[in-house]
């Protein structure tokens, strides 16, 4: 009887969901400086453009 | 002297919110900035905000009731919305909407997938989708909220919920998005904040982690007959494999994972206000946590207020309650838990309604004036900008509070059916019409215009239908089939005159009935893909340079030449 639960697959249930946030909580340590400057600069000037555009719309 | 303090934390909290919701007015000059944030938005936002907006008052109430009648078995609903509803759904979803919303400049879903199939239609046709039927949906977590509130502070249902949606229309049409984040994330941290005290408080009363579950297993000869029939085996024990208790408890936890979370316009939105794939990924441990502690919690607080219960009334909770499973919850926490917390609990769940409410006013606002009548018809632009967007905002709050008020005073408790299945109605249609289409715009770059058209266009029409028609418990609820037909469904034309509680038994006993239980789900979500497979198979295909757009290498492509 793990954790005081009758059945091993509730026993099991609970540890899975703990286990799933901390693998949350690993992926975002591991990633944590990873993929920061991916946006290829042409489409962000793009979106920057678009806006400016926008504003003076308004 | 209780009252008292809660109507005065309502009161500092409502200012509070009032305050973020002006912050974010005043940080919204352009149209990026009011549906996107700027794309700027701190990560920690970004992930309250999707949160909260994912965990609504029904989901803590409602399925930790559940959990009190259940048993913990409902945990793997929590695993599997830690799973697929954050881990998978940032990590896959998000990364890639992130980029792909970028570089098409899209500003909203209906947008993205529009500008990802070149197709104003796929907008216009998504947005319309968006706009008929969220109001539903946001009407049934309004009215619980309302009713909630109003017997919280003594005031009476409607003026609750004016007073209410009068405070969630200023934040949201003022403030954009930026408003509908920055409260998000002060209503995620009071959740969060409410339920780890729950659950800290609840081991402690009950004697500690293990004792406490040891106690729960104990009561498994508490079980009533009628339940243990069923399967229930106990509530730290799954329900017998196969029994009518086991098919409940399994769909309940997959129609409440609900594939239509993944393809929501409410949640979609969320990763395109970062500002990169960094920030999502810095969002996936806060996500993965909340959740642990909003279902989490509540399943294991739900299932655990048996012993309170027992020790304490003899009975257990689902009897104590009165066969209320909503009610157990708060009873718990009234019989048990000290005033101060109360009053954490009741702003907690005051937080829960508002977020999600705040961003389905947003996205059904976004869907009628910036995606229909700006984009999709091409109207508006030259009134400026936000105006459409704001009325359209303005639109989708009057219809979903004018549903919320007069449903129920015209049609009573038909009305109240109709707006309880709101929320399954919206979760059905999303995961038929734009799953396999958003699945498509992400990964494929073999899905044609004409298939993302024709799989949206046979999702929505086959989900509608089976809802209408098929499905027994909305069938029942929206009352066509029975007037065009004479009876609650098609699929159960044999068994008219039983009973909606007895439907599953008769269902176990002859299964001459299965197509009135089968979900809409499970016909319109194969069928869309198909559709949309077969009919990309056969038309033309995008150019390279669109792909290159959506996909990357665009940039390369120009050098090159």
């Amino acid at each position: 009887m793990l954790l005081g639960f009758e059945d091993p697959w509730v026993s099991l249930v609970y540890i899975l969901c703990i286990l799933s946030s901390l693998l949350c909580v690993v992926w975002g340590a591991f990633k944590w400086n990873a993929e920061a400057t991916e946006e290829p600069e042409e489409e962000v000037r793009h979106w920057a453009e678009e806006e400016d555009k926008v504003e003076e719309e308004l | 002297m209780d009252s008292m303090w809660m109507t005065l934390c309502v009161i500092i909290y409502l200012f509070v919110v009032g305050y973020l919701g002006y912050r974010g007015y005043r940080g919204t000059h352009t149209a990026t900035d009011y549906l996107v944030g700027g794309r700027k938005i701190h990560p920690y936002v970004m992930a309250m905000s999707y949160g909260a907006t994912f965990i609504s008052t029904s989901a803590i109430v409602g399925f930790g009731g559940a959990a009190g009648v259940f048993g913990m078995g409902l945990l793997w609903l929590t695993f599997l919305n830690i799973f697929a509803g954050i881990f998978l759904a940032f990590v896959f979803f998000g990364g890639r909407t992130h980029v792909m919303g970028l570089r098409l400049d899209a500003h909203t879903f209906p947008e993205l997938l529009g500008r990802r199939f070149q197709s104003r239609f796929v907008q216009g046709g998504a947005a319309l989708l968006v706009f008929i039927f969220m109001p539903l949906y946001t009407s049934a977590v309004l009215i619980g909220a309302a009713k909630y509130l109003g017997e919280q502070l003594a005031i009476p249902y409607e003026a609750a919920l004016f007073v209410f949606s009068i405070i969630i229309a200023l934040y949201v049409i003022m403030g954009g998005i930026k408003g509908v984040m920055y409260t998000d994330a002060l209503q995620g941290t009071i959740m969060l904040a409410g339920m780890t005290a729950l659950i800290l408080l609840t081991y402690s009363k009950l004697g500690g982690v293990v004792p406490a579950h040891q106690a729960l297993t104990d009561l498994a000869s508490q079980v009533p007959e009628k339940l243990a029939k069923g399967g229930h085996l106990g509530w730290t024990s799954m329900p017998k494999l196969g029994s009518p208790l086991w098919w409940t408890l399994v769909s309940t936890i997959v129609m409440g994972v609900g594939i239509g979370v993944l393809a929501q316009p409410q949640l979609a939105v969320r990763y395109m206000t970062v500002k990169s794939r960094r920030e999502i990924n810095r969002a996936v441990p806060i996500g993965g946590i909340f959740i642990l502690m909003m279902t989490g919690v509540a399943f294991v607080v739900g299932a655990l207020t048996n012993v309170y219960f027992f020790n304490n009334t003899g009975k257990i909770s689902i009897a104590a309650a009165g066969g209320d499973v909503e009610a157990i919850i708060p009873m718990f926490v009234k019989a048990s838990m000290p005033g101060w917390f109360s009053v954490l609990f009741m702003l907690a769940l005051l937080s829960a309604a508002m977020s999600t409410i705040s961003s389905q006013f947003h996205a059904m606002g976004t869907s009628l004036g910036r995606d229909l009548v700006e984009q999709s018809l091409r109207k508006g632009r030259a009134s400026g900008g936000l105006l459409a967007t704001r009325v359209g905002i303005l639109i989708g709050i009057v219809v979903s509070v004018y549903l919320g008020y007069e449903l129920e005073k015209q049609f009573g408790k038909t009305g109240t059916e109709i707006v309880a299945r709101g929320t399954a109605i919206f979760f059905g249609l999303c995961a038929c019409a734009f799953l396999p289409m958003y699945i498509g715009a992400l990964w494929s770059r073999a899905i044609t215009k004409a298939g993302a058209i024709a799989g949206m266009l046979s999702g929505a029409f086959a989900s509608v239908f089976w809802m209408l028609f098929v499905h027994e418990k909305e069938s029942t609820a929206l009352l066509l089939c029975k007037k065009l037909f004479g009876v609650r469904s098609l699929g159960i034309r044999m068994v008219e005159g039983t009973e909606p509680g007895q439907m599953v038994e008769q269902f176990i006993r002859h299964g001459k009935f299965i197509w009135a239980f089968v979900d809409p789900l499970i016909i319109g979500l194969p069928l869309a893909v198909i559709v949309t497979i077969v009919v990309s198979m056969l038309s033309r295909k995008f150019s390279e340079d669109h792909l290159r757009r959506c996909f990357g290498g665009l940039a390369k492509a120009k050098q090159a030449s």
